[in-house]
């Protein structure tokens, strides 16, 4: 009897790393030649037969994009931008989060149903509106009009995933603290947010990932080159040279080096805090 | 004083959202009802004839279209390719250093930003380029094949793309899922003789459920909103092949700056989302 169950779990196992390679071919093909046609002579990367290592490796596309202020343009406004998206929505997505989570008040139901569907409020439906708005702010072609623009994506998520987090945090600590005179603003940060490190870096990742990926309102709300952010800029190598394949890879390879490292140093807090909101919010 | 101050906490939320989606929808449909806006010094009213002359075209039923489909095969493979994954990187068979590297791998995908995917995929997908290499040279296809570029296979190209890029997120949540479900229940299953199949079919797909029918709705609401995928790789062509509402709409304002329009275009899809919207909150209230 144990011999055949050791039997059929040796014959499942062979079944499960079959279905692990591949798998792992479908998500990380595309991958390995990303990266390796960034490694190519731009003349090589529909060469036949196509080869993974070809005699032109080099890293000139690399060099050619880290040499020129135009594109390395491109990444500054992706990082001021994503950076202080992130900051904001931190911010703003705690102080609510607090309040759900602690408090009773009239309209709490009612905001947090609002805030639930704004994550459904399609993107193409603001976008009309917001280029009017934008344009009447005097906020067009601006970093403060990307940043603001952001936040409606960024914050029901944040603010959900942050309650989520906050409700796991007992109230006790908050009574005491009360106890001891502490204002709520004062329980808040001294109290609250030292223990709350993991969930904001959630949250921070998940935020700066959207800010950075962000396309179709970058593509609408700036108009020069020296606003656009690296969606957008990667898309201009499309247009502006014949198709410099290896150039459009190493950017693509440099454009998600910010991502990978977010996600290497946080994976743990990142894939914890997101199911946290995805399955209970 | 007491009293006030959870809305002290809630002000900031507050005014970015009324300013940030409630007054720009009240804007937008306002917009749908003059003949046109931004572009001209003076608007008209003119109705609901904006709405009539939307409904009445037919490119607006091919995006319809064209948009289910590619939403549903979406959708769909996303939660085949997402259990599929989940499950085999939750067996107990494996070493959980192996289980780690290959959550990293499958997770790739959810790494690049759409920009990044789609000018990726231009390049595998070409008529030149590495996958055509290997359907060749294995006799699947005789010569290289357009496939973003040819009508009979752009829409199913584009889906085929996002399915690459959005299973991952389907893929974590539903381990998150797995790993929640008691072993005993197996355990017991399996004394009482159930094939592998049918504990699936009976012990993890109704534990799982909940988080399945979220999981689903909000895809589908993600989904039929993807833009940037679709303009960055066949910008809604060949001729409407791969034409979507987002696509539709967007070339309406900004390529024919015919804003009156493609408001009342976005406020349809603001409805059809809003139904979706509905149906997702009905759920997470009913499992509180």
């Amino acid at each position: 009897m144990a011999k055949t169950r050791r039997a059929i779990d040796r014959a499942s196992r062979v079944w499960v790393i079959v279905g692990l390679a591949l798998g792992a071919t479908f998500a990380g093909f595309p991958v390995v030649w990303m990266i390796s046609s960034s490694f190519k002579k731009n003349s090589e990367i529909f060469a036949y037969p196509p080869s993974l290592l070809t005699d032109g490796f080099s890293a000139d596309a690399y060099l050619s994009i880290l040499t020129d202020p135009e594109k390395l343009r491109f990444f500054a406004n992706s990082y001021l931008v994503a950076l202080s998206v992130t900051a904001l929505t931190l911010v703003v997505a705690v102080l609510a989060a607090y309040a759900f989570s602690r408090y009773e008040f009239a309209g709490r139901k009612s905001l947090n149903l609002i805030i639930l569907s704004v994550q459904a409020v399609p993107p193409i439906t603001l976008l009309i509106p917001f280029f009017s708005l934008i344009v009447t702010l005097r906020l067009y072609n601006t970093y403060q009009g990307l940043i603001l623009t952001y936040m409606v994506f960024t914050l029901p998520y944040a603010i959900i995933m942050m309650t989520a987090y906050f409700n796991t945090l007992s109230k006790e600590l908050d009574e005491a603290a009360k106890i001891d005179g502490a204002n709520p603003l004062k329980i808040l940060t001294r109290v609250i947010l030292p223990i709350s490190v993991p969930a904001m870096v959630s949250v921070g990742t998940y935020t700066f990932m959207i800010a950075w990926n962000e396309y179709l309102f970058a593509l609408t709300l700036t108009r020069t080159t020296d606003m656009r952010t690296v969606p957008i800029g990667i898309q201009l190598l499309m247009g502006q040279m014949s198709y410099e394949w290896n150039e459009m890879m190493a950017m693509s390879v440099l454009g998600a080096i910010p991502i990978l490292l977010l996600f290497l140093f946080f994976q743990r807090y990142f894939i914890g805090g997101l199911t946290a909101g995805g399955i209970k919010n | 004083m007491q009293a006030l101050t959870p809305y002290g906490f809630v002000a900031p939320v507050t005014v970015l959202i009324l300013i940030l989606t409630f007054i720009p929808i009240a804007i937008v449909i306002g917009y749908s009802t003059l003949d046109n806006v931004i572009m001209t010094p003076e608007s008209k009213f003119v109705g609901l004839s904006n709405y009539f002359t939307i409904l009445t075209d037919g490119t607006f039923y091919v995006a319809a279209r064209n948009s289910f489909v590619f939403t549903v095969g979406s959708v769909g493979a996303h939660f085949v390719l997402g259990i599929t994954f989940a499950s085999l990187l939750n067996s107990r068979l494996l070493p959980g250093f192996v289980k780690t590297i290959f959550r990293a791998i499958f997770i790739l995908p959810w790494l690049f930003t759409v920009a990044i995917i789609a000018i990726l995929w231009r390049m595998l997908l070409n008529p030149n380029g590495v996958i055509n290499y290997f359907l060749v040279s294995s006799g699947v296809v005789d010569v290289g094949v357009e496939w973003l570029s040819s009508r009979g296979t752009a829409l199913l190209a584009v889906t085929f793309i996002n399915i690459w890029a959005g299973y991952p997120f389907f893929m974590v949540t539903l381990l998150a899922g797995l790993q929640g479900i008691s072993r005993d229940l197996y355990e017991a299953a399996s004394i009482d003789g159930a094939k592998p199949w049918q504990q699936f079919r009976h012990i993890t797909l109704p534990q799982l459920r909940p988080i399945i029918i979220s999981m689903v709705i909000l895809d589908m609401i993600w989904t039929s909103q993807q833009f940037a995928l679709i303009w960055l790789t066949t910008g809604g062509g060949p001729f409407d092949a791969t034409e979507m509402l987002p696509t539709y709409t967007y070339k309406l304002a900004f390529s024919n700056y015919e804003f009156g329009l493609a408001s009342a275009s976005a406020v349809i899809i603001l409805l059809l989302s809003m139904v979706l919207a509905f149906f997702y909150i009905r759920h997470q209230k009913a499992r509180d």
